[in-house]
This record gives C-alpha cells, sequence and structure tokens, in this order.
C-alpha cells in the first residue's frame, strides 16, 4: 500500500511521468508557436536542456526581502503541482483515488498561485512585486468561472465530487462536453485555465514587455528550473484535468489510450493557438472579461446543468 | 563536466548588455530572433532578466558611466556566464576610441569570451561567435 503510494506519487502519474510529458508538452509549445511565426524552432529535447543547464548554474539569493520565502516558494509550489498532478492521474489513468477530491485539487491550483505571489513578493524587486500584484489580481479574475464551470460535471454526474464518480458518469451516458451545459461550462473552463497557467493572452503577471520576466525575474539557476518545470507541469495537470472533467476520461486499454492520446494533444494544440493567436489585455480587461462574461455563462451553465440540459 | 556543458552549449540564453552602443549592433541582434535567423533552432533564447542569462551581448564602447553598471550586472548573472563583445566598439573602441569618456581598458570591466568584429557586424557573424563558443563548450 505504502510502495504503491510511492510509486503513484513519484513515478506514475507523479513526478517523473508528468514532468518528462510536460518537458516535451514544453517542446511542442515552442515548435508550434515557431510555426505559427514561420520559423523553425528548436530540436526536440530542448526543454530538457534547459532545465538541465539551469540546475546547473550558480544559486544567488537576493540581499533584501525573505531569503528563505524565495527558497521555499519554488520547491513548494512543486510539491503542490506534483501532489495535483498524482491526484488527477490516478483517476484519469489507473481508476484509483488518491486521496483527494476536486474540492482538495481547487485548493492546490489555488495554492500554486498564491505560491507565486509569495516567491513573486519575497526579493523586495519593483518589477517582481508588482508581478505578484498582478497575479494576485488574474488569480481573483479567473477563480470564479472555473469554480462554476468545474462545479457543472459535478452536479451532471449526481453531486458528486469525486474523480471516480464524474467519471463512471461519462462512461455510462457519454461525455460531459456533448450536452448543453457542459459545453458552455467546457469553454469557460478553457479560458479558464489558459489564465491559471498565466499564458497569453493573459500572461499579465510575467508580461515580458512590461516587467521583464514578472515574479520570476530574481530567480536564477536551479530555483528558476523548479518555477520552469512546475509551469512545463502544468501543461500537462490542466489538459489531463479538462479530459477528466468534461472529455470523458482517458483508459489504458486499447483504442481509448489513441482516443486519450488524440484529446490531449488536441487540448494542448487548442491552448498553444489561443496563446498565439491574441495579444496580452489589460488587467482591467481581464477582469471584466471574466467576471462580466464568463462568470454568467458559467452561472447559466450551472443552472442548465441543475435543470439536466 | 562534459556532460554538462553539452547541456549547456545547446541551451544558451542570452542577455542584452547596451553598454553605451549607437544602436546599430542592438538592431542587428534582433534580427537574429527573425524567421530568416532564427537562432531558437539553436536553443538560443533573448532573456530579459541577467539573471535567467547564460551570455551576455554586451554593444557598445563601454564609457566610465556605464562601466560600473556593466561590471555590476556580470555579478548579478549566475556563474557560468560567457561574454561575447558585439561590434567593433568592444573589440578595439572604433571611432570613439580617444574620446575623454571611453574606459581604456575594457577587459577590466568585464572579462570577454568572445569578440564579433564587424561595424555592425552581420547576424551570420554572430552566429558564427556562438558556434565558436559552442565547440568550446563541447570540447
Amino acid at each position: 500500500m505504502t510502495a504503491q503510494i510511492l510509486f503513484d506519487f513519484f513515478v506514475f502519474p507523479g513526478i517523473v511521468f508528468t514532468a518528462v510529458l510536460g518537458l516535451l508538452a514544453g517542446w511542442l509549445d515552442r515548435k508550434v508557436s515557431a510555426r505559427f511565426q514561420f520559423r523553425v524552432g528548436p530540436p526536440p529535447f530542448q526543454s530538457f536542456n534547459d532545465v538541465f543547464k539551469l540546475l546547473g548554474k550558480e544559486t544567488i539569493l537576493v540581499k533584501t526581502g525573505l531569503p528563505w520565502l524565495f527558497v521555499a516558494a519554488p520547491l513548494a509550489g512543486f510539491a503542490v503541482m506534483s501532489v495535483a498532478a498524482t491526484s488527477v492521474g490516478t483517476a484519469l489513468f489507473l481508476g484509483r483515488t488518491a486521496g483527494a477530491d476536486l474540492i482538495v485539487l481547487m485548493y492546490l491550483l489555488m495554492f500554486y498561485s498564491v505560491l507565486v505571489v509569495l516567491g513573486g513578493a519575497s526579493p523586495g524587486n519593483v518589477f517582481s512585486s508588482l508581478g505578484a500584484g498582478r497575479e494576485v489580481k488574474l488569480l481573483l479574475a479567473d477563480e470564479l468561472p472555473f469554480i462554476l464551470a468545474c462545479l457543472v460535471p459535478v452536479i451532471r454526474s449526481g453531486y458528486k465530487l469525486d474523480f471516480g464518480a464524474i467519471l463512471a458518469y461519462q462512461a455510462a451516458h457519454g461525455m460531459q462536453v456533448a450536452s448543453v451545459s457542459g459545453a458552455l461550462a467546457f469553454i469557460v473552463a478553457l479560458l479558464a485555465v489558459q489564465a491559471k497557467m498565466a499564458l497569453p493572452p493573459f500572461h499579465i503577471p510575467d508580461a515580458e514587455t512590461e516587467l521583464v520576466a514578472g515574479p520570476f525575474i530574481e530567480y536564477g539557476g536551479p530555483l528558476l528550473a523548479f518555477w520552469k518545470l512546475n509551469q512545463f507541469m502544468m501543461l500537462v495537470v490542466f489538459p489531463f484535468l479538462l479530459i477528466l472533467l468534461f472529455w470523458g476520461g482517458f483508459p489504458l486499454r486499447g483504442l481509448g489510450l489513441l482516443w486519450g492520446v488524440l484529446k490531449y494533444l488536441l487540448l494542448l494544440v487548442l491552448i498553444i493557438i489561443i496563446k498565439n493567436t491574441n495579444p496580452r489585455v489589460r488587467t482591467d480587461t481581464a477582469i471584466a472579461f471574466f467576471w462580466k462574461y464568463l462568470a454568467p455563462l458559467a452561472l447559466a451553465a450551472v443552472v442548465l446543468a441543475v435543470l439536466g440540459v | 563536466m562534459g556532460w554538462y556543458n553539452r547541456r549547456l552549449a545547446k541551451s544558451l540564453w542570452v542577455f542584452h548588455v547596451s553598454a553605451s552602443p549607437c544602436n546599430n549592433c542592438d538592431i542587428e541582434i534582433l534580427d537574429l530572433l527573425t524567421p530568416r535567423y532564427d537562432v531558437e533552432r539553436f536553443g538560443i533564447r533573448l532573456v530579459g532578466s541577467v539573471r535567467h542569462a547564460d551570455v551576455l551581448l554586451v554593444t557598445g564602447v563601454i564609457n566610465e558611466k556605464v562601466a560600473p553598471l556593466v561590471r555590476r550586472l556580470y555579478e548579478q548573472a549566475p556563474k557560468p556566464v560567457f561574454v561575447v563583445g558585439v561590434g567593433t566598439c568592444p573589440t578595439s573602441g572604433c571611432c570613439f576610441k580617444e574620446s575623454y569618456n571611453t574606459v581604456q581598458r575594457r577587459a577590466d570591466v568585464i572579462p570577454f569570451n568572445v569578440y564579433v568584429e564587424g561595424c555592425p557586424p552581420k547576424p551570420e557573424a554572430m552566429i558564427d561567435a556562438i558556434v565558436k563558443l559552442m565547440g568550446v563548450l563541447n570540447g
């Protein structure tokens, strides 16, 4: 039992699997973005080289601010992402629960944003603090539509927060996204996920033309490697979460495996296309977009789900 | 260290240090990122923060006013870090060599690893310099 938990956490749906797949997804992201700009793009194992290179560089601590928080934030973020990946992966691939349901996962994903804020605010750099402040605003903006959208599969599968129950409902009654409320919720969730990953058009915290690198400006070497790894792991956790909630799971047997891989690639490429075709929005525009348009849409989806449409 | 150096050679992140340039070399550096030259296929990225940098591209003749700042940027970069002097200015001082505000001993301000000649150097020349740096790293 303990051995299985450790294997789940460290190897298969957990750290090793998610990190390797995330690094490959990060390469796909850069390659597709490069093709969008008529460039060639980096070679396949570029992200591995980047992370290994960063791990071998010098660690520089800041003179001002809180050094312990500066070091702790990326490591805690890595732990949070690993637990999130394990809880989504075990439900999605192995049909077991890792002791976490949707509420725990929401808490973990929100806690990651809080860690970005803490890590960004710790060095006392002006750009870094501004980035941290913007991360707070972005979290405020995307959290409400994201939670409302994730409520729809919960309501439709009989008010069950357990991942297994949501997957079992979809196995019996078809994908959530095939219903009206599910489709609406999926669109909202996809855009909220884009903001949760801080990808364009919602890369407000680390806007490279305004804030250089936002919360990560003072990070270098191994600590930056952990932030990069967290961002790559998010490219795995969030699409898998969307597949779990809306697209009917990812069975590891027979044709299901092929469908699962296709679903993942489709979602990833969809995210990359949204990333490449939209310029950055302002903070107030992002908040207005999420609260004025997506939140009522998600609320409508919740009402439709309660009515059973 | 050979394995690590090969990883480093495939992932050089470049930070652009403008040490009182005339802006001509800076425009040529930006050319490297355009679809025509696309240095991202070698794993090279232009980063905005010096904490992320592996290579400092120094353009311009380093004058007395920016010399302390250039030194500080070099010290802020996590080691190992390499310094490439782009253009005739960091190499020899160009036509500003006898100016009152030009630092005469540039190598004491920041230790250069590679120089790229030209006023401004062609993007091909800069790629050649980076490839030479990679060759040294690959052994």
